[in-house]
């Protein structure tokens, strides 16, 4: 077991013919059973055509009916992302892991209104995606770093999940499934959902949560992690040095009114009793050592 | 993306938005001028920077003659305004906007942003204008009316009429109260705005509702629709090295601390600027190369960093994942032979051949320090430069 992907998902790649999107299906393929698991890609007018030996269809809908897919990875270019999204949930998808980064705002509004009354789940735009280690990779992370094991991991970036990711691995502490939920300020699933998805799977044993500036996610996950959580959460909150006012790097990732700093995040999660380290070099060792015990 | 004043009420009546008449001016000349177009018998002299709170400032002031105007125009251009937005080095007025006075009964507040939680545009109004929104949220959060806006239906007529209602709009003018609210839903979709605020709205002695200010902030990602965002960006309002490092993909913001910094990724970015404030230094940047940190984005990290002299030594944390490590060292060496290193450099890799990058950069004949582990590289580098 693990969350939201295994080996036996079936996965469409939408903008496989792209740069972007051939290059990392080929590596996703590569990685444990990606072989069986990525079954088709979709780009409008290239139905027909093979990319890394997978068929390419012109919708979603017909890759469906085809292969059977149930899970979305969208590269498709930030003009075009959100109706890609829109696509992938008309034709019923279970989960569409959307990795572009740069879809407007606007965008993401009505594409997640449109999202509520159904039954597809989605993460990002903007993030690295979805790792089960040993099973599969759906995204762009370094596949290697990876072990599997019993610590899942939630972030809002990507470089600094993979950091959290080898600290743990060169511990010898495995992860169940790691996602990466984006750094856009309207995406999928939040940290709290994914938290919550942690707590109930039997295979995830601790979390380790990673935040940043911006919104109020941490301190709505914190809410509910005081009052249900059951297994021990590791946090770290990236941006204690970041000015006001500021858009770092991510979209989201600003303070704003004076909302949304590190201090109140930090603060909330200490308060829900999660361990807190603002090292973010220690995030593997406060793990290893709040599990000891 | 940031524009003036002026600009954004430019956008607002294209809407609807009723606003008073003024121009933009450049110069003292411009701005009496403006007076002779504008007619009237007083006129207000704005500040056109891109900060708020330029009215405490000294940025706003009432021309109730042609000698004020005069006064006011040449005190205030060129003049440097320190304002909670600007920081305490400021920003000099190279613009003004010379409006026609209003007849003010009333003034308000709305503004329309984006809330995260609920993914929904959300107008936001009060009776409480022209102060500090933030302070009245902070004194009187009773006096906050908002409107979290259906996404796939707009703002209705019902709810800008009600809105308009609870923040005081007299009777008479209610109808031109919802037009308003309801245009101003419609410019912040229209224009892709993340932030759109009007404080004040004022109503007048006659019962108009007219936009006295106007802000307005853009949404980078959707600058595919916006063909005409280039002419209204100033790029004298910008930091030059944020400017120079957008040249090169690179996402930059300048700091006071005195350690640069040049990360992959944004979240490793930020953490890597905490870790040398926890260790006891403060990051002179925020510095994101991007997934891809080739030799070319690395020389103009190095350049941007550089041109700052507070800058006494620059840390380079990066995560090679698809990019290999052995790749982004060779950027690094080529790097710094051709920007001719002086100070410190410390440099951490970590990731995908990662051997072989170390190696590449021990065998350089440059003068750098291998860091293993982050926390090694900010105490290394906090070491170098006290």
């Amino acid at each position: 077991m693990a969350i939201l992907i295994d080996k036996n998902s079936k996965v469409v790649t939408q903008g496989i013919t792209g740069n972007t999107g051939s290059f990392h299906t080929k590596h996703c393929i590569e990685y444990a059973f990606g072989d069986q698991a990525f079954v088709a890609g979709v780009t409008p007018g290239k139905g027909g055509e093979m990319v890394e030996d997978v068929p390419v269809y012109n919708t979603v809908a017909e890759a469906r009916k085809e292969t059977g897919c149930n899970v979305s990875v969208i590269y498709v270019p930030p003009p075009y992302a959100a109706a890609a999204i829109d696509e992938a949930v008309e034709a019923e998808m279970e989960l569409v892991i959307c990795i572009t980064e740069g879809i407007p705002v606007r965008d993401m509004i009505a594409t997640s209104h449109r999202l509520r009354e159904t039954n597809t789940t989605l993460i990002g735009p903007n993030c690295p995606g979805v790792i089960t280690p040993d099973e599969i990779k759906i995204g762009i992370m370094p596949g290697y770093i990876h072990k599997k094991g019993k610590i899942g991991v939630v972030s809002r970036s990507g470089t600094l999940t993979y950091e959290v990711v080898h600290q743990l691995t060169q511990l010898g502490l495995g992860q169940s499934t790691c996602v990466g939920i984006g750094g856009d300020p309207v995406n999928g699933l939040k940290h709290l959902d994914v938290v919550k998805l942690f707590n109930e799977d039997p295979d995830t044993d601790g979390v380790v949560l990673c935040g940043e500036i911006g919104g109020t996610d941490e301190e709505e996950c914190a809410d509910w992690i005081a009052q249900n959580m059951t297994k021990p959460v590791v946090g770290f909150i990236a941006g204690v040095t970041a000015p006001p006012g500021k858009r770092m790097g991510h979209a989201g990732a600003i303070i704003s009114g004076g909302k949304g700093t590190a201090a109140e995040k930090i603060k909330a999660l200490q308060n829900a009793g999660v361990h807190v380290t603002e090292n973010p070099a220690d995030i593997g060792e406060l793990m290893q050592s709040v599990l000891k015990g | 993306m940031k524009i003036h004043e002026y600009q954004a009420k430019a956008r607002l009546r294209e809407y609807g938005i009723r606003t008073p008449k003024g121009v933009p001016c450049f110069s003292v000349d411009e701005a009496m001028q403006a007076a002779d177009t504008l007619g009237g018998d007083f006129w207000v002299v704005k500040a056109q920077i891109h900060a708020g709170g330029r009215g405490k400032a000294g940025g706003v002031k009432l021309a109730r003659n042609r000698d004020e105007l005069k006064e006011y125009a040449t005190e205030i251009l060129g003049k440097v305004l320190v304002t909670p937005q600007t920081g305490p080095e400021g920003q000099e007025v190279r613009r003004l906007y010379i409006e026609s006075g209003a007849d003010i009964a009333q003034e308000l507040y709305v503004g329309a942003v984006v809330d995260r939680s609920r993914r929904r545009v959300t107008l936001m109004a009060s009776s409480e204008g022209g102060t500090e929104i933030e302070e009245v949220a902070e004194a009187t959060p009773e006096k906050i009316h908002k409107v979290f806006v259906q996404p796939d239906i707009g703002l209705t007529r019902d709810e800008a009429l009600q809105l308009s209602e609870n923040i005081g709009i007299p009777k008479a003018s209610l109808e031109q109260g919802a037009d308003f609210m309801m245009n101003l839903y419609e410019c912040f979709q229209g224009e892709d705005a993340s932030l759109l605020e009007v404080n004040p709205l004022i109503v007048t002695g006659d019962g108009d509702v007219i936009a006295l200010d106007g802000k307005m902030n853009f949404d980078e990602n959707a600058d595919f629709r916006h063909p005409n965002w280039p002419e209204l960006r100033d790029t004298d309002e910008e930091d030059p090295n944020e400017i120079e490092a957008s040249k090169y993909g690179l996402s930059y913001i300048a700091l006071d601390g005195s350690i640069g910094c040049l990360v992959n990724g944004a979240g490793l970015a930020m953490a890597t600027m905490d870790i040398i404030k926890l260790y006891g230094s403060e990051p002179a940047n925020f510095l994101d190369v991007g997934g891809g940190a080739t030799a070319e984005q690395v020389t103009g990290a190095f350049k941007i960093m550089l041109s700052s002299s507070q800058v006494k030594a620059i840390m380079v944390n990066i995560f090679g994942g698809i990019m290999r490590c052995d790749v982004i060292a060779e950027g690094l060496v080529q790097a710094a032979k051709e920007v001719g290193l002086s100070i410190p450099l410390i440099v951490r890799l970590e990731g995908t051949n990662v051997k072989k990058g170390r190696q590449i950069l021990e065998e350089s004949g440059i003068a750098l320090t291998v860091a293993t582990t982050m926390s090694d590289a900010a105490q290394k580098a906090v070491a170098a430069v006290k």
